[in-house]
């Protein structure tokens, strides 16, 4: 009696979970749908699978653009953080004096400035580098990177403190003895030690930099540097009269989210957790 | 010699990030904060004429304003509640002896990995015209109808999609939280007959504490500072019913071109945010001493 109620148990939650995700079931449905077809029952099953909206899809959204786009920023701007983050937070622990502690405080607070305080100032903060200093950083993928690198630096900096503070000096003084400058020893010793903090810090950031919208939004204006968001948004925007293109143009841009969840799963719910418990 | 290296090492590691960081976050803060006391459309050629402390002063007969920090402030509470609720029951369920429950905890997390600009446009066509259909077939019009042209459903709507983002995320936080519970005590609470209610009320709240505080700062904060779910579910309709506080702010400055009131929004907007999470994190971190 008591296996059949656990049995029970375990149905139902299956069910609850599966009509959690019944939202991405509905696009997926609709994505293989004709007009005529979808307007008749949004909720049952497509009656024959084509690819054919995904194909309209892909070519009106450019999609394989927008996706090289949002490789690039994420990757290039996960790979500065992670560095420079890493370094500064090293130096910053291992050197205690007033400058350090202001600085780290200084990163830490500004964490609590939400993104609409600053984007107007910033927005001529750059367009200034633009006129002033002839560097462009508007309009200009490696401009939305620069943008990144300042806005992921306060999270990257503070988690990489707390791990560098818990790991001892005596392995780093070693290796300075032994001869190493202090970019070597770093890159050498210190740098793979903090492995763990690296993984969580790329897993927030790829959440954060791959999803992004606003500031992409504001920085980036020629269709040919569309990232992922910025050219579903323009194309679901055109296309909401025709649904089936819609879902289709959705789903492409779900299922890379979902090939890189089931792939990195593991490290994705760690390094979440861990994110949030510090 | 050996003072100046040092300087220079250090230097050479902080001086990029710091470099980056003051021109990206400080620089532009400073400035925005100059700009909040002047009047100005955003054209470089037009003069910024210093109004001191008016575009503040207007905030306060700003109808549109006001009402939009209504509907912030009802959806933050309405969110909060609900994501945790629901988060800290999907927790307790997946921490269980269940066999599916890593299979659960897989699917229940995986909606917050898609952006919020996504997630609305799935559920407007949910609450659009998934609805209308279902209604249609169902007969069932008072609860399926187009949810997004009325206002109060819109709200409800982006309580609901908000939800279906965070839950999962919030659930993964009070799994830590549970897991982090000695089992020897929980064997105590039930051999001295503690039940369902009380080991949950008793035993296990008190000692989840940290991750009450931790899920209530990121829901209270992420709520209230919503945006994309704003933009791709409602855009703020019907007639201004669902803008929120980050799209009212946006909207004052890019669309009506108000650089310096806009500005003035924006920094209130940050006194607020920061204000409602230092309280929150204080009160909620009194209590787990008290415990």
């Amino acid at each position: 009696m008591k296996k059949l109620g656990k049995v029970l148990i375990e149905i139902t939650l299956m069910i609850v979970c599966a009509a959690y995700l019944f939202p991405v079931y509905i696009v997926l449905a609709n994505s293989f749908k004709n007009r005529q077809e979808l307007y008749e029952n949004m909720l049952a099953l497509p009656e024959k699978l084509t690819l054919e909206y995904y194909l309209e899809a892909v070519e009106k959204m450019n999609f394989s653009r927008a996706f090289g786009n949002s490789l690039i920023v994420t990757i290039v701007s996960i790979g500065i953080i992670v560095i420079l983050g890493s370094m500064t937070a090293w130096m910053l622990v291992r050197t205690e004096n007033k400058l350090s502690k202001f600085l780290f405080m200084v990163l830490v607070a500004t964490m609590l400035i939400p993104f609409q305080t600053l984007m107007m100032p910033l927005m001529q903060v750059m367009s200034w580098s633009k006129t002033t200093l002839q560097v462009p950083m508007l309009d200009s993928l490696g401009g939305l990177i620069y943008m990144n690198v300042g806005f992921g630096a306060s999270m990257a900096v503070f988690l990489y403190h707390g791990f560098v503070k818990s790991i001892p000096v005596s392995l780093e003084e070693a290796a300075t003895i032994d001869g190493g400058n202090k970019l070597t020893v770093f890159f050498r010793i210190v740098f793979p030690m903090l492995k763990p903090t690296t993984v969580t810090v790329m897993i927030l950031d790829v959440i954060w930099i791959w999803n992004d919208y606003l500031l992409p939004s504001l920085v980036l204006s020629n269709k040919n540097l569309r990232t992922i968001p910025l050219s579903t948004a323009s194309f679901f925007g055109q296309f909401t009269i025709q649904w089936n293109l819609a879902m289709a143009g959705l789903m492409l841009t779900i299922i890379p989210v979902i090939i890189f969840y089931l792939a990195a799963q593991k490290y994705i719910i760690k390094g979440v957790a861990a994110g949030a418990v510090k | 010699m050996n003072r100046k290296s040092d300087r220079a090492w250090y230097a050479l590691f902080v001086l990029p990030l710091i470099f980056v960081f003051t021109t990206v976050v400080i620089i532009p803060f400073l400035i925005g904060i100059g700009y909040s006391f002047v009047s100005w459309d955003g054209l470089p050629l037009n003069e910024k004429v210093f109004v001191g402390m008016n575009n503040y002063i207007r905030l306060f007969s700003d109808k549109r304003f006001l009402s939009s920090i209504t509907h912030t402030l009802l959806f933050t509470v309405l969110a909060v509640v609900i994501i945790n609720v629901l988060g800290l029951t999907f927790a307790l369920i997946v921490t269980s002896q269940l066999k599916t429950r890593n299979i659960a905890r897989t699917m229940l997390f995986m909606p917050y990995l898609i952006g919020g600009l996504i997630l609305g446009f799935i559920w407007r066509f949910i609450f659009t015209d998934v609805f209308k259909a279902v209604g249609e077939a169902t007969g069932w019009t008072k609860v399926f109808f187009s949810w997004l042209l009325n206002g109060d459903y819109a709200l409800i709507a982006l309580v609901i999609v908000m939800t279906w983002q965070m839950a999962g995320y919030i659930m993964i936080i009070y799994i830590t939280g549970i897991q982090a519970i000695p089992d020897d005590v929980v064997e105590a609470a039930k051999v001295d007959g503690a039940g369902f209610w009380p080991m949950l009320l008793r035993v296990k709240f008190p000692l989840i504490m940290p991750s009450f505080t931790i899920s209530l700062f990121m829901t209270l904060s992420n709520s209230f500072k919503i945006y994309d779910v704003n933009v791709s579910l409602t855009q703020g309709g019907p007639n201004n019913a669902t803008e929120m506080l980050a799209m009212n702010i946006y909207n004052e400055i890019f669309s009506l071109n108000n650089y310096g009131y806009g500005q003035a929004k924006a920094i209130v907007f940050f006194i607020a945010v920061a204000f409602i999470t230092l309280i929150q994190v204080s009160l909620t971190k009194k209590k787990e001493v008290v415990m």
